[in-house]
């Protein structure tokens, strides 16, 4: 499946914008559709969205004069959560393809592993971001600002400010200090990205950090055949995300790309899907197979 | 984790999401969703 993992993403992203004669309108689409949230970062003032983006969809709650909190979206979140883990980021979401396709771009590359405090930043975006401050730093009427949307994500630029002002003169003119505040913002994730892989999936992006806290318990998971490796390290040093998938096959920043996979060479790696983690089988498997030694000895 | 309290732990959390789920479009989260998402975001776009 990795092999067609460009495929799948371009697909995806497609999916996730299905509208696109909008772009030409300049106008949004308006249909019931956008009542359901789609898995990855793509905002909902994008021209093409056909669904909501769930971390907007949240601050857009939470933020309301009705609720402070959103069991709907972190309903759907644990669920996708749950499901597929991470897998959204390496397959699914069009904010990481988009960083990804940047990072082909062939200049010197930079190493994030000294970097990896900064991967706990993302969990601090969600919880103050997207939840502490448009839940509770309220106007009169209380309702709150979408912080994420409003000061930090590059997406709402990306996909919607530039396409939206390039064919709606309106919105071209209404655009000032904050769109030049995104704008920069938006730059500097492209540039990051060119030198560094998904730099905003892995210090910023809160959609990221609340799926990465599923990856434990996702039904989703990477499974290390210790039979079959041979401890060559390949598989680390395949991972751009800073993953030994040896040592945590299910760790936070895993994304389920399927590097490593490719990288092994006696095939020692593989994606597994269900419920458990698979060790009562390989168990079965290991003790159907001494077993089988035995009688032939 | 054990193999059996993982699979407990994800079936306690499917069924924590779907719950969840389901309230917040009871008690008319999904609504609130819809009418923020199909009209033009000034804060997602930088406008305001
Ligand atoms: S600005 Fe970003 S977080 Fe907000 S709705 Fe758009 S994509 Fe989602
Ligand atoms: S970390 Fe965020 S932007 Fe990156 S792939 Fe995951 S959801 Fe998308
Ligand atoms: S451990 Fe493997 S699947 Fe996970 S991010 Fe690294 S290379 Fe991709």
């Amino acid at each position: 499946m990795s092999r067609f993992r460009g495929w799948i993403q371009a697909g995806a992203t497609l999916l996730t914008n299905l509208h696109l004669p909008n772009f030409l309108k300049g106008g949004l689409y308006q249909g019931t559709g956008k009542t359901v949230c789609v898995p990855g970062l793509n905002c909902y003032s994008c021209p093409a969205a056909s669904g909501a983006c769930p971390i907007g969809a949240f601050q857009a709650v939470v933020g309301s004069s009705k609720f402070s909190f959103s069991y709907y979206i972190t309903g759907f979140l644990i669920l996708l959560g749950v499901l597929l883990g991470r897998f959204i980021c390496g397959f699914l979401c069009p904010f990481g393809w988009f960083q990804e396709l940047l990072h082909k771009i062939p200049t010197k590359k930079l190493s994030t592993k000294r970097l990896k405090p900064l991967t706990y930043l993302k969990y601090a975006v969600l919880l103050v971001m997207v939840f502490l401050l448009p839940a509770f730093l309220v106007n009169d009427v209380g309702m709150g600002d979408p912080f994420f949307c409003k000061y930090l994500c590059p997406q709402g630029v990306l996909e919607g400010a530039i396409p939206l002002s390039l064919a709606n003169s309106g919105i071209r003119a209404a655009l000032g200090k904050l769109f030049t505040w995104k704008f920069s913002i938006l730059l500097s994730v492209i540039a990051l990205s060119v030198l560094f892989y998904r730099p905003f999936c892995k210090w910023l992006c809160p959609l990221g950090a609340f799926y990465a806290l599923f990856n434990r318990v996702s039904l989703f998971q990477m499974k290390v055949d210790k039979n079959k490796c041979v401890s060559c390290g390949k598989c680390a040093r395949a991972c751009k995300m800073d993953v030994d998938v040896t040592k945590t096959p299910n760790h936070t920043e895993c994304i389920r790309c399927g590097m490593c996979i490719r990288a092994c060479p006696t095939k020692a790696v593989c994606f597994r899907y269900g419920f458990g983690d698979g060790k009562d089988k390989a168990k079965a498997a290991e003790t159907l197979q001494t077993n089988n030694n035995n009688r032939e000895e | 984790m054990s193999c059996g309290k993982k699979a407990a732990a994800q079936i306690v959390l499917l069924i924590t999401g779907i719950t969840m789920l389901c309230f917040g479009v009871w008690r008319g989260e999904a609504a609130t969703v819809l009418s923020k998402a199909i009209k033009l975001c000034l804060e997602c776009v930088g406008i305001g």
